[in-house]
This record gives structure tokens, C-alpha cells and sequence, in this order.
């Protein structure tokens, strides 16, 4: 039995919109770099669910393909960023993102 | 589902997890006496003949000292880091194929509890969350030492999880399937993946040390640096969770290494010696229960022979060894995998 | 069933990614992610997408939060309170979170339903999966290993401490 059969696609739609939503209310709302990263991580995680919905919906494995690669572009965003956040906590003392807008020290 | 079955699950997953937790519980018994026979002494022997009722006066022990949490300390969380770090340990034991097939009346059941066809990455998942409750309660516990210690936990634990996951990549290149029945199956009789992924094992074996924090890769609760690392400041019977939880790992890590190198529950010849399928069942779930406690004596033979690494020796070793080791295995295992499906 | 299922699990992820977003503690709101994430975990269940969820698993629960709670750990932001924003930016962020989401919910309302495929239970399985991978999109999976190789570089690069101007 399909479980689109049950939950409607709609429902999906809604509830990634929601977390994208949430993901992109936290970017707005906070000021610590490392919460702002993991906003964007929500953000993403919403549209993974999105993806992975519509590949049942359309029985085509393309769609969880997709997930995959988004996680690794995460993967690869995390290390990075974090990476870039100690080294400015090392520098500046602090992770407010609103230190953050010199150009050179 | 009908009753029958569900009744079948219910008691296989009740004594398997009475087991693990008897088994652990008399770990810590056995630890003390192959430490003593390692280092020439007697070992415990008070409490009942041989001193066997150890284990449950150290339990009651736990159960009696009081109860402290700190007064900084995150309470919920402070909670949460034991409990988490048991489930993770208990969690594992779902998938691993315990033995093959029983056939009582007209009803057949088989001694795993599910066979998912992801196994092997349930498995992974679940040991590469276990890091959680180290972290957790580390953090929670407010204080220098167990910061230090969760901070080392946790990048020993990442780093090694790479080269484990790389071995088990080639390993699933032999096997071709990733369902942990499957690769029991593969194994009969005496083509056991040991002989197939020598290197591989090796590398697995370390990585499994250094995932259960078992000596040399203690670091994260080395008494002489770090007073007792993550669990300093904890008491009582969440002590005694964190200190159990590590004998619980020990002995899944020694199921799955049992399982996926070393042929679960089949052994050489057992089809020739003509017994019934009840009885193979019976003899193969002993000797895996055998293979296992090997392994278990192995992880203490090894903590109470081989000194504790420095930090730095253990990252050098994760990341200049293991990893390269590792990724040569699976570039040899590709072009063997490659070169017996004829592509050369 | 399905479906209380399903409603359940979104309640959870919805209340775990909010508390993410107003939790004070930045540790707390890691492990409130990490809670979304098994919730997500959850959702790839139920749509039969098991490899997709073990991975998901793996790699969000088992590294990238690992590594954010490790570095949240490393620098200890537990002792110094985060600086908060002026009201007037927290309400003006809220409102316009709120009209995205009111854009994003009315656009899918005049939407068509698109016809469903024949549903297909094995599509999420490891098999299928991989043969997807490795047959239409070889080409964007080798250029996403030169991106993580490129990402580790970078981050070993920056990671690494600044060698010291020599004091004559």
C-alpha cells in the first residue's frame, strides 16, 4: 500500500513549508552564528522532506537522489562554516553575527 | 501480525535483552578476574564461591551511594545523558541474528528479532548517535573535566567512525547486500569474511575499541588527566549506567564483530556431522554466544596488556592510519570485486 | 493510523524546529535539531524511503550535530548570554516569516493536484537507489566528492592555527 494513498501530497507540502518557514524565521531572529547555520540546516532538512515526498508521489527514485546530494552539500556547508566561525571566535571573541560586518581586522 | 507470532517476538526480545544486560552484568566480573590473572593475583572472591556473587553487590553497592546532582548542573539533561547512552547501547541488538531457524510444532521462527534490509546502517546509525549521551551528560555536568572529556569523546568517535564506515563499505562490495541475516547466510560453513576481508576486519577491530572506549583508546575517561572524565560528576546508579552502557557496547560490538567477520552462527562441518535442524540451531546460537565471549576476553586481555595513547598518538592513528588503510581495503576489494565479475 | 501517525510526527518536528528557533541555550537548541532530525527520520519511514532515512540519520544525528555540538562545546558558549536583537527586528522578523509562509501555503493552493504515478513501494530501497545514483547521475555524484574534498581542504586550511609573526 502507497502511504500517498493516505496522506495527501498536500499535507507534505504544508508541513515543509512550515519548518522552511520556522528555518527561515530563526536566520531572521537570532544573532548567534552558530543558531543561523543551523536554521539553514532546517531550511534544508524541510526541502529533503519535500523532495523525498514528491519522489513517491511520482515512484521515481530521482528525487531521493536529490536528497542525498543536499545532504552532502550540508555536509560540506557545516564543515566549512564551522570551520569559519571558530576561526572568527578565535579573532573576535564572540559568534554575534552583528560584530561580524568588519571587512578586515 | 497474529498472537503467536507476537508472543514468539516478545519473549525473543525480552531475553535478548536479559541477556545483553546478564552478560554485561557479569563482564564486569569477568574484567576483574582476567585482570587479575593478567597481573599475577586472585581477583575477587568474597562474595559467594569464587566470588560470583560480585557483580550484584557492586550492583547494590551503586544502588545504596547517594544520589548527588550538582547544583549547576543542567537537571534535565544531567538525567537525560545516562539514560540516552543505555538506549543506544540496548538498541543495537534488534538486528543481529542470533541464530538460524526453530522449529517447534508446526510453527518456524527464526532467532532475530527483525531483519531489516538496511542492517548494517542501523547499525552504524545507532552506534554513531551513541556519542550523544557521553556529550550530554558531559556538558550538562557543568564542569571542566567532563567538558574535556565529552570534547574528547566525541572527536575520537567521529574520527573513527570514518575508517569504520569505510571497512564496512567493503565489506557490503564482498557481501553485496547490506541486510545482516544475509551476510550470516553468505557465511556457511567456512567462508567466513575474515578470509576475505583480512585487513578490513583489522581496521574494524581497532575502530571498535576506539568506539566503546575501551583501553588504549580511554581517553575520554583517562583518571590520570582528567580526574574521570564525562562521568566525574556523577553518582549513584547513573554512574553505574555509564559504567554498564560500556559493557553492554562491549558486548554487541563483539556480536557484530562475530556476525559480520566471523560467521555468526555457522561453523565449519557442522552440516556433515548429520544432526537435526533444531539441534544445528541450538550448536550454531552456542558457538556465536562462544565466538562472542572471545572477543569480550579479547577487549580485556587488550585493556589490561597495551598502555593508554596520548591524545595526539590517537588522532595521528584515526586519521594518518586508519583512514588510509581503510581506503586502500576498499580500492583492493574494488578491483578484486571488479576482476572476478570479469571486467578485465 | 497512517495519518495520526503522520499528524504526531509533524507536531513534534514543527514544536522541536520552534524551540530550535527561542531556545536561550544554544545547546539546547542542537539538541532540539537533533530531535527534528529523528522526527524527519520518521517522515522517510513512512514514505517507505528506509535508506534514505538510515543516511539521513548517519549524517545529520551522527556528524554534522555532533560537530555543531562539538564546537558549541569547544568554545563554550554556555557561559556568555547571546545578544538579542532590538523587539522591533524580532516582531518585524516574525511578520515576515509569517508572509513567507502565507505566500508559500496560498501559491500551493491554486495549485492543480498533479495525478499520482503507480505507486511503487521499492523505490526507496538501497538497490534502487543506488542504481538511480550510479547510472543517471554519475556525473553530478563525482563532482559532489570534488566539492567534499574541496570543503575538507578548506576547512583543514582555515582550521589550522596562523603560524606566529617571528619577533626579531
Amino acid at each position: 500500500m502507497n502511504i500517498l494513498q493516505t496522506i495527501p501530497l498536500n499535507h507534505y507540502i504544508m508541513l515543509s513549508a512550515l519548518l522552511f518557514s520556522i528555518g527561515a524565521m530563526g536566520v531572521l531572529l537570532r544573532r548567534n552564528a552558530i543558531i543561523l547555520l543551523m536554521c539553514v540546516e532546517l531550511m534544508l532538512n524541510a526541502v529533503n522532506l519535500l523532495f523525498a515526498a514528491f519522489s513517491v508521489h511520482h515512484a521515481d527514485g530521482g528525487g531521493q537522489v536529490m536528497v542525498i546530494f543536499i545532504m552532502t552539500v550540508a555536509a560540506a556547508e557545516v564543515a566549512v562554516g564551522l570551520a569559519i566561525i571558530v576561526m572568527m571566535f578565535r579573532k573576535a571573541g564572540t559568534t554575534d553575527i552583528n560584530l561580524f560586518d568588519t571587512l578586515k581586522w | 501480525m497474529d498472537t503467536t507470532e507476537f508472543l514468539i517476538k516478545l519473549i525473543l526480545v525480552i531475553s535478548v535483552f536479559g541477556i545483553s544486560l546478564l552478560i554485561a552484568m557479569y563482564s564486569t566480573y569477568a574484567e576483574r578476574k582476567v585482570a587479575a590473572f593478567l597481573q599475577d593475583r586472585l581477583g575477587p572472591n568474597r562474595a559467594g564461591p569464587f566470588g560470583i556473587l560480585q557483580p550484584v553487590a557492586d550492583g547494590v553497592k551503586m544502588f545504596m551511594k547517594e544520589e548527588i546532582i550538582p547544583a549547576n548542573a543542567d537537571k534535565f539533561l544531567f538525567i537525560a545523558g545516562p539514560s540516552l547512552m543505555m538506549l543506544t547501547a540496548c538498541m543495537t541488538g534488534v538486528v543481529i541474528p542470533w541464530g538460524g531457524e526453530l522449529t517447534i510444532g508446526r510453527n518456524t521462527f527464526n532467532l532475530q528479532i527483525t531483519d531489516v534490509n538496511i542492517g548494517l546502517l542501523y547499525i552504524f546509525g545507532v552506534v554513531s548517535i551513541g556519542v550523544y549521551g557521553i556529550m550530554i551528560g558531559a556538558w550538562a555536568s557543568n564542569n571542566k573535566y567532563s567538558l574535556m572529556g565529552g570534547l574528547r569523546a566525541s572527536s575520537q568517535m567521529i574520527s573513527y567512525e570514518l575508517a569504520m564506515g569505510i571497512s564496512i563499505i567493503a565489506l557490503v562490495m564482498t557481501t553485496g547486500t547490506l541486510s545482516t541475516k544475509e551476510i550470516v547466510e553468505q557465511q556457511s560453513s567456512w567462508h567466513w569474511n575474515i578470509l576475505y576481508q583480512p585487513l578490513g576486519f583489522l581496521i574494524f577491530l581497532v575502530c571498535a575499541f576506539a568506539e566503546t572506549n575501551r583501553t588504549p583508546f580511554d581517553l575520554p575517561e583517562c583518571e590520570t588527566e582528567l580526574i574521570g572524565g564525562f562521568h566525574t560528576e556523577y553518582s549513584s546508579m547513573k554512574l553505574g549506567f555509564y559504567l554498564f552502557a560500556e559493557y553492554i557496547n562491549m558486548f554487541i560490538s563483539s556480536a557484530i564483530l562475530a556476525t559480520l567477520y566471523f560467521g555468526g552462527y555457522n561453523f565449519p562441518f557442522i552440516e556433515s556431522w548429520g544432526l537435526s535442524p533444531n539441534a544445528v540451531t541450538i550448536i550454531g546460537t552456542l558457538l556465536f554466544f562462544g565466538k562472542i565471549f572471545f572477543f569480550i576476553f579479547f577487549f580485556m586481555w587488550v585493556r589490561w596488556t597495551i598502555p593508554r595513547f596520548r591524545y595526539d598518538q590517537l588522532m595521528n592513528l584515526g586519521w594518518k592510519v586508519m583512514i588510509p588503510l581503510a581506503l586502500f581495503n576498499l580500492f583492493i576489494t574494488g578491483i578484486i570485486t571488479l576482476w572476478r565479475n570479469g571486467a578485465f | 493510523m497512517t495519518l495520526t501517525v503522520f499528524y504526531l510526527l509533524s507536531a513534534l518536528s514543527v514544536f522541536s524546529g520552534l524551540m530550535v528557533v527561542l531556545s536561550r541555550k544554544a545547546v539546547h537548541s542542537v539538541l532540539y535539531l537533533v530531535f527534528c532530525f529523528f522526527t524527519i527520520a520518521g517522515h522517510y519511514l513512512m514514505l517507505n524511503a528506509q535508506f534514505l532515512a538510515a543516511v539521513h540519520v548517519i549524517v545529520y544525528a551522527g556528524a554534522i550535530m555532533v560537530l555543531f555540538l562539538f564546537v558549541i562545546m569547544m568554545l563554550n558558549l554556555n557561559l556568555a548570554a547571546e545578544a538579542q536583537k532590538t523587539p522591533w527586528i524580532k516582531i518585524s522578523a516574525v511578520i515576515l516569516s509569517g508572509l513567507m509562509l502565507l505566500v508559500l501555503v496560498a501559491s500551493v493552493k491554486g495549485a492543480e493536484e498533479l495525478s499520482a504515478a503507480q505507486p511503487q513501494n521499492d523505490i526507496g530501497l538501497v538497490k534502487n537507489i543506488g542504481n538511480i545514483l550510479f547510472d543517471k547521475y554519475l556525473l553530478p555524484f563525482e563532482l559532489i566528492s570534488l566539492l567534499l574534498l574541496s570543503a575538507m581542504v578548506g576547512a583543514v586550511l582555515m582550521g589550522r592555527k596562523e603560524p606566529q609573526p617571528q619577533n626579531e
